[in-house]
C-alpha cells in the first residue's frame, strides 16, 4: 500500500517539475583564456557570464554555457569550434575575438551551418571571403577598413602630421589589414608613409627596426597590434630615441599595456569600440554591475562580448524554435539593438554599423578624446 | 603477385577493420568529431611509419620529420586549389605529387646532411625543420593563397575513410616489401654498425638516402591526407612539437616494428585526443607535462621501444614476401 | 656620414644581441665538451634565470648585485639537478637516448613551469630596476642597458677564461673533455668535474637570462626556445667545445640577425640563422676555430 503512495507522489512531483522546467539550450563561447592576449579572454568571459546571469532572470530558456579556450591560436580555435559544434552540439556560439582565429573558425561554422557572433574580430575576411558572404557569421563590432580609416584621418586632421611609419605583424590578418587601410587612407589624404615595416609574432628584438625609424624620423608611428607587442615595441622605440606620436587600434585596450610600456606609451592614442565614460543608461548599468562584480571598469572586450551575447539571447527568445536556422534568419535582419557599445544593426554582410571612439593613454587609464561616426 | 605475397593475413585484418569502423561510422554511434580523430590517427600512423623507416630501421635520427609532413600538406592543398579538385579520384595523383615533392626535398637535403654523425644530424634536421616553418610562415609572399602565418583556409574536404584505408594498406605493403628485401637488410646493418657495413661493401650513402627519401615520401602523403581532412593548414601545425609526436610513436611502438608503430599510433592519438575530451580545459596543459616525463623514463628503461622490439604476428605484417 | 653612423648603430644593436647569445653558447659548448651531449634544455634554464630575476626584482626589490648572484646560484642548481637526475643515469647509454632525454627535459621544463600554479604561460612585463639613459657618442648612441650587457659579458668571459686556463678545476675540465678514462686514470674525479662544468655553464645562462630580460623586458615560459637554438648554432659556428668559438659564434649570429632585420626584412631573421647552420654543417662542421675532426 505504502509503495503505491510513494510512486504516486513521486510521479506527481516529477510531472509538476517538468511543467515548470525550462528547455535547455547550449551556447558556446570561444575565447583566448590563456596565451598572449589573455586579458581579452578574461574580460570577454566576464562579459559573457554577466549577460547570461541577467538573461537567466527573465529569459525563456535555461542556458547551458560551454566555454572553450582558443589560446589565440588558429589551430586551437578550429579544434575548439569543431568540438563545440559536433561534440557539444551548441546551437550557436560567441567569439572568437581575434581575427586570425576567427577566420578559420568562421569557415567551420559556415560548413556546419551554426550561427556565430564574433565579439571583437575586426577583419573583413571573417564575414566575407573571396567575395562570398558567409551566411552564418555575424559580428558585433566595426570592421578594420573603418577602423584603419579613422585612425589615418585622425592622424591627418586632428594631429596634423604629414609623415608616418607603419609597423605591423605580417602573420596576423588584423594587423595587416589595418596597416594596408591606414596606408591607403593616409596617402589619399596627401600624407607620406616613409616606412612600412613588418615583423613576426614571436619577435622580441626591435632594436634594428627602432634604429631604422630613428634615422627616418617619421612624425607618427602606427602600431596596429595587440597590447603586449605594442607595449614592447613602444618601449624599444623610445629607447632608441624615436620621438614620434604613437597611434594604435583596439588591440591596445588592456591594463597590461601601461604595465609593459610604462612611460613610453603615455600620451599615445588608439581607436576603440567604446569608452567607459560614455553617458548612456544601458552602458552605465552594465559598467556599474561589472564594477561591483569584478572590481574594475569593463574594457571594450567585456562590453562587446556582453553585447554580442545579449543580441544572441534576445534573438533566441524572439524566435519560435531555438534552432540554428531560425536564429540565423532572425540575426540577419537585426536592426537598432541598444547595446553597451552603441546602437548595433547588422548590414548585408552581418557586420555591425556603429561608431568608434579615440582614446588617449594616460596614467590612470585611457581618456576619451572624440567619437567618429560611420 | 609477388607484391601481395604473404600478405593474406594482413589484408584480411585490414578488411575486417575497415568493415568494423565503417559500420561504426554509419550507425551514428560515434560523433563526427570522433570520426575525424580516427582518420587522424591513421594519418599520423602513416607519417610515423616514415620516421620508423628513417630512424627505427636505419638509425638516422631525424628531428625535422614534421617539415616533410608539412611540405606534402601544403603542396597537395595548393594543387587541389590550382586544379579545383573536389573528389577522391582526381585527388590521388595530387596526393602522390605531395608525397613526391616531400621525397625529393628529403633526397636533396639528405645528400649533405646524412653524412653527419647522430647528434649533428639531429641538429641539422631540427634546423631544417625550423627553416621550413619560417618558409611556410612567409609563404604568402610568393603565393598569396598559401596564407603564410595567417593560415591556408578553404581546402576541400576530400579525405574519407575509404581513401585513408586504401592508401595506408597500399603503402604499408610497399614498406613491408622494402623492409624484407635486401634494402631493408642493409638498412638494419647500417643501424647496427655503419662502419662495419661499409667494410662489407654496402653503399651506405645510397642506402641511407633511400631510407630517408622513402620516409619523407610517406610523411608527404600523410600530410596531403591531413590537409584535406582538417581543411585548414597553419605553419604552427608542423613545428618541432609535431616531430616529437612522431618520434614518441616510433619509440613507444618499437624501433624496427611496423606493427608496433600502428598500435602505438592508435594508442597515442587516442590517448591525446581522448584527454582533450575527458579533461576539463584547465587541466589540458598537464598533458605536455607528463608526455616528456614519460619520454625520459622510457629512455631510461626501454630505449629501443616499448610495445614491440621486432615484428609481431598480430597484424600479419611479419610474413616475408 | 649619416650612413656610417646608421650602420655602426645597427652593429651595436647586433652586439647587444650577440653578447647574450655568446653567454648562452658558452654553456652549450662547455657541456658538449665534457659530455658530447647537446643539452637541449639549456635554453629553458636561460628562461628560468629570467623568471628568477623577475621574482627577485618585482616581489622583493633586491639590489642588482644580489639579483645576479642569487639567479646564478639558482640556475646552477637547476643545471646540477638536471644533470644528476636525467643525464647521469644514461652516461653509458647510446647517444641518441641521451639526446631524446634532453629533448624530454626541455619540454618538461617548459610545460611544467607554464602551469598556472607556477610561472603561468602568460607574457609578463619584466620590471627594469633603472631608467634607460642614452649616451651620445656623436657617431652612435649607446644606452646604459647596452653598456651593462657589454661589461657584464666581458667580465664573465674574463673570469671564465681565467677559470678554464689558469686553475686546477679548469685543467680538469679540459682533461675530461679530451678523454674520460685517461682523465680518471690521472686521478681526476670525472663525475665531479662534469657536474662542475654543468653548473658553470648554467650559471652563465642565468646571467644571459637577466641581461636579455633587461634588453627585451617581456618574459614568457617559451622564450628560451629560439635563443637556445640560435646560441647552439653559434657554438657550432665557432667550433663546438671551444670557449672562444662560442664567443665568436654568438657575436656573428647576433650581428647577422640584426643586419638581416635592418637591411633585408625582419621576417627573415630566423631563416637566415638556419641557412648559416646548414652551410656550416656542410662545409666546415668543426666550426671556425675547430680542428678538422671526423664527423661521421
Amino acid at each position: 500500500m505504502k509503495k503505491i503512495w510513494l510512486i504516486a507522489i513521486s510521479l506527481c512531483l516529477a510531472t509538476t517539475g517538468a511543467a515548470h522546467g525550462k528547455e535547455t539550450v547550449r551556447i558556446g563561447l570561444i575565447s583566448p583564456l590563456t596565451g598572449d592576449v589573455k586579458t581579452f579572454g578574461e574580460s570577454s568571459k566576464n562579459g559573457f557570464l554577466l549577460a547570461l546571469e541577467e538573461y537567466g532572470k527573465t529569459g525563456k530558456y535555461t542556458i547551458n554555457p560551454i566555454i572553450a579556450d582558443d589560446k589565440n591560436d588558429p589551430t586551437e580555435g578550429a579544434n575548439s569550434a569543431l568540438k563545440l559544434i559536433t561534440q557539444d552540439r551548441v546551437v550557436a556560439f560567441i567569439g572568437p575575438l581575434t581575427s586570425k582565429v576567427t577566420i578559420p573558425v568562421s569557415e567551420i561554422a559556415t560548413k556546419y551551418r551554426v550561427p556565430m557572433i564574433t565579439d571583437a574580430a575586426t577583419s573583413p575576411k571573417v564575414t566575407v571571403y573571396n567575395n562570398k558572404r558567409k551566411p552564418y557569421v555575424f559580428r558585433a563590432c566595426f570592421i578594420d577598413p573603418f577602423q584603419g580609416r579613422i585612425a589615418a584621418t585622425f592622424a591627418l586632421k586632428d594631429l596634423k602630421v604629414k609623415t608616418a611609419a607603419i609597423l605591423h605583424d605580417v602573420g596576423n590578418d588584423y594587423s595587416r589589414g589595418l596597416a594596408e587601410v591606414f596606408k591607403s587612407t593616409f596617402e589619399q589624404g596627401k600624407g607620406t608613409i616613409i616606412a612600412y615595416e613588418s615583423y613576426q609574432k614571436d619577435d622580441v628584438d626591435f632594436s634594428a627596426l627602432a634604429t631604422k625609424l630613428r634615422s627616418k624620423k617619421p612624425e607618427l608611428v602606427f602600431i596596429p597590434d595587440y597590447y603586449n607587442k605594442a607595449g614592447l615595441i613602444a618601449r624599444q622605440l623610445r629607447e632608441k630615441g624615436v620621438s614620434a606620436i604613437l597611434i594604435g587600434t583596439d588591440g591596445w585596450d588592456s591594463p597590461e599595456l601601461t604595465k609593459i610600456a610604462g612611460n613610453a606609451i603615455m600620451g599615445s592614442y588608439f581607436t576603440n569600440h567604446y569608452s567607459p565614460e560614455r553617458k548612456d543608461k544601458v552602458a552605465q548599468k552594465f559598467i556599474d554591475r561589472y564594477r561591483a562584480l569584478h572590481g574594475a571598469v569593463p574594457d571594450a572586450l567585456a562590453a562587446l562580448t556582453y553585447d554580442a551575447t545579449m543580441i544572441l539571447l534576445e534573438t533566441l527568445d524572439r524566435v519560435a524554435k531555438p534552432d540554428a536556422e531560425s536564429i540565423t534568419k532572425a540575426l540577419s535582419v537585426l536592426k537598432g539593438f541598444h547595446g553597451v557599445t552603441g546602437t548595433i544593426s547588422f548590414d548585408k554582410n552581418g557586420d555591425a554599423v556603429k561608431s568608434a571612439v579615440i582614446l588617449r593613454v594616460e596614467k590612470d587609464g585611457p581618456r576619451y578624446v572624440t567619437t567618429v561616426n560611420p | 603477385m609477388t607484391f601481395l605475397k604473404g600478405a593474406r593475413r594482413f589484408l584480411v585484418v585490414s578488411a575486417l577493420a575497415y568493415i568494423l569502423v565503417k559500420a561504426l561510422f554509419l550507425s551514428g554511434a560515434v560523433t563526427e568529431y570522433i570520426q575525424q580523430i580516427v582518420l587522424f590517427s591513421l594519418i599520423v600512423i602513416l607519417a610515423s611509419l616514415g620516421l620508423n623507416v628513417i630512424y627505427g630501421y636505419t638509425g638516422q635520427f631525424s628531428l625535422g620529420h614534421a617539415a616533410f609532413y608539412g611540405i606534402g600538406a601544403y603542396t597537395s592543398a595548393y594543387l587541389t586549389y590550382l586544379f579545383a579538385i573536389e573528389s577522391p579520384l582526381p585527388f590521388i595523383p595530387v596526393l602522390l605529387c605531395g608525397g613526391l615533392v616531400s621525397a625529393l626535398t628529403g633526397f636533396l637535403i639528405g645528400v649533405p646532411i646524412l653524412r653527419l654523425r647522430d647528434d649533428f644530424l639531429a641538429i641539422a634536421t631540427l634546423g631544417f625543420g625550423i627553416l621550413v616553418k619560417v618558409l611556410l610562415d612567409n609563404s604568402d609572399r610568393l603565393i598569396e593563397v598559401l596564407g603564410g602565418s595567417r593560415g591556408f583556409v578553404g581546402i576541400p574536404r576530400i579525405t574519407n575513410l575509404e581513401l585513408v584505408f586504401a592508401v595506408m594498406v597500399f603503402l604499408v605493403l610497399v614498406t613491408r616489401n622494402l623492409i624484407y628485401s635486401k634494402y631493408g637488410l642493409f638498412w638494419q646493418c647500417i643501424k647496427d654498425d655503419e662502419l662495419a657495413s661499409t667494410a662489407f661493401g654496402i653503399d651506405t650513402t645510397r642506402m641511407k638516402s633511400m631510407a630517408f627519401t622513402h620516409g619523407c615520401f610517406l610523411a608527404g602523403v600523410a600530410g596531403g591526407l591531413y590537409a584535406h581532412l582538417y581543411t585548414f593548414l597553419h605553419p604552427s601545425n608542423f613545428d618541432f612539437l609535431k616531430s616529437v609526436d612522431f618520434l614518441i610513436i616510433v619509440i613507444v611502438g618499437g624501433m624496427g616494428s611496423i606493427t608496433g608503430t600502428i598500435v602505438a599510433g592508435l594508442l597515442w592519438v587516442g590517448f591525446i585526443e581522448g584527454l582533450r575530451i575527458a579533461l576539463p580545459s584547465g587541466m589540458l596543459e598537464l598533458r605536455w607535462v607528463f608526455i616528456p616525463l614519460f619520454l625520459i623514463i622510457l629512455m631510461m628503461v626501454r630505449p629501443y621501444g616499448l610495445i614491440a622490439q621486432k615484428e609481431s604476428r598480430l597484424l600479419g605484417i611479419d610474413r616475408t614476401p | 656620414m649619416e650612413l656610417l653612423g646608421y650602420i655602426l648603430q645597427q652593429l651595436v644593436n647586433g652586439l647587444q644581441l650577440g653578447a647574450v647569445y655568446a653567454l648562452i653558447a658558452l654553456g652549450y659548448t662547455m657541456v658538449y665538451g665534457v659530455l658530447r651531449l647537446i643539452n637541449f634544455a639549456h635554453g629553458d634554464i636561460f628562461m628560468f634565470g629570467s623568471f628568477v630575476a623577475y621574482y627577485l626584482i618585482a616581489k622583493w626589490q633586491m639590489p642588482l648585485p644580489l639579483v645576479f648572484m642569487i639567479t646564478m646560484a639558482a640556475t646552477a642548481a637547476l643545471g646540477l639537478l638536471v644533470e644528476k637526475v636525467a643525464y647521469k643515469p644514461l652516461r653509458a647509454a647510446p647517444r641518441i637516448s641521451l639526446l631524446i632525454t634532453a629533448v624530454g627535459v626541455s619540454l618538461f621544463l617548459e610545460y611544467f613551469l607554464s602551469l598556472n600554479a607556477l610561472f603561468t604561460p602568460n607574457y609578463i612585463a619584466f620590471p627594469r630596476p633603472f631608467e634607460v639613459v642614452d649616451y651620445d657618442l656623436s657617431l652612435v648612441e649607446i644606452t646604459n642597458i647596452q653598456l651593462i650587457i657589454f661589461s657584464v659579458t666581458a667580465a664573465s668571459l674574463l673570469l671564465l677564461y681565467l677559470l678554464v686556463y689558469r686553475t686546477r678545476h679548469g685543467r680538469a675540465m679540459r682533461a675530461v673533455s679530451h678523454d674520460h678514462e685517461t682523465a680518471a686514470l690521472m686521478g681526476i674525479n670525472v663525475d665531479a668535474t662534469i657536474s662542475f662544468t654543468f653548473m658553470i655553464g648554467t650559471a652563465l645562462a642565468g646571467i644571459g637570462g637577466i641581461l636579455y630580460a633587461f634588453a627585451y623586458p617581456q618574459i614568457n615560459v617559451f622564450m628560451g626556445i629560439m635563443p637556445g637554438i640560435k646560441s647552439f648554432i653559434a657554438a657550432v659556428l665557432g667550433g663546438i667545445g671551444l670557449v672562444h668559438g662560442a664567443v665568436l659564434g654568438g657575436i656573428v649570429i647576433g650581428v647577422s640577425e640584426v643586419c638581416v632585420s635592418a637591411f633585408v626584412s625582419s621576417t627573415l631573421r630566423d631563416g637566415v640563422i638556419f641557412v648559416i647552420l646548414l652551410l656550416v654543417l656542410l662545409f666546415r662542421p668543426s666550426g671556425f676555430f675547430g680542428k678538422r675532426r671526423e664527423k661521421v
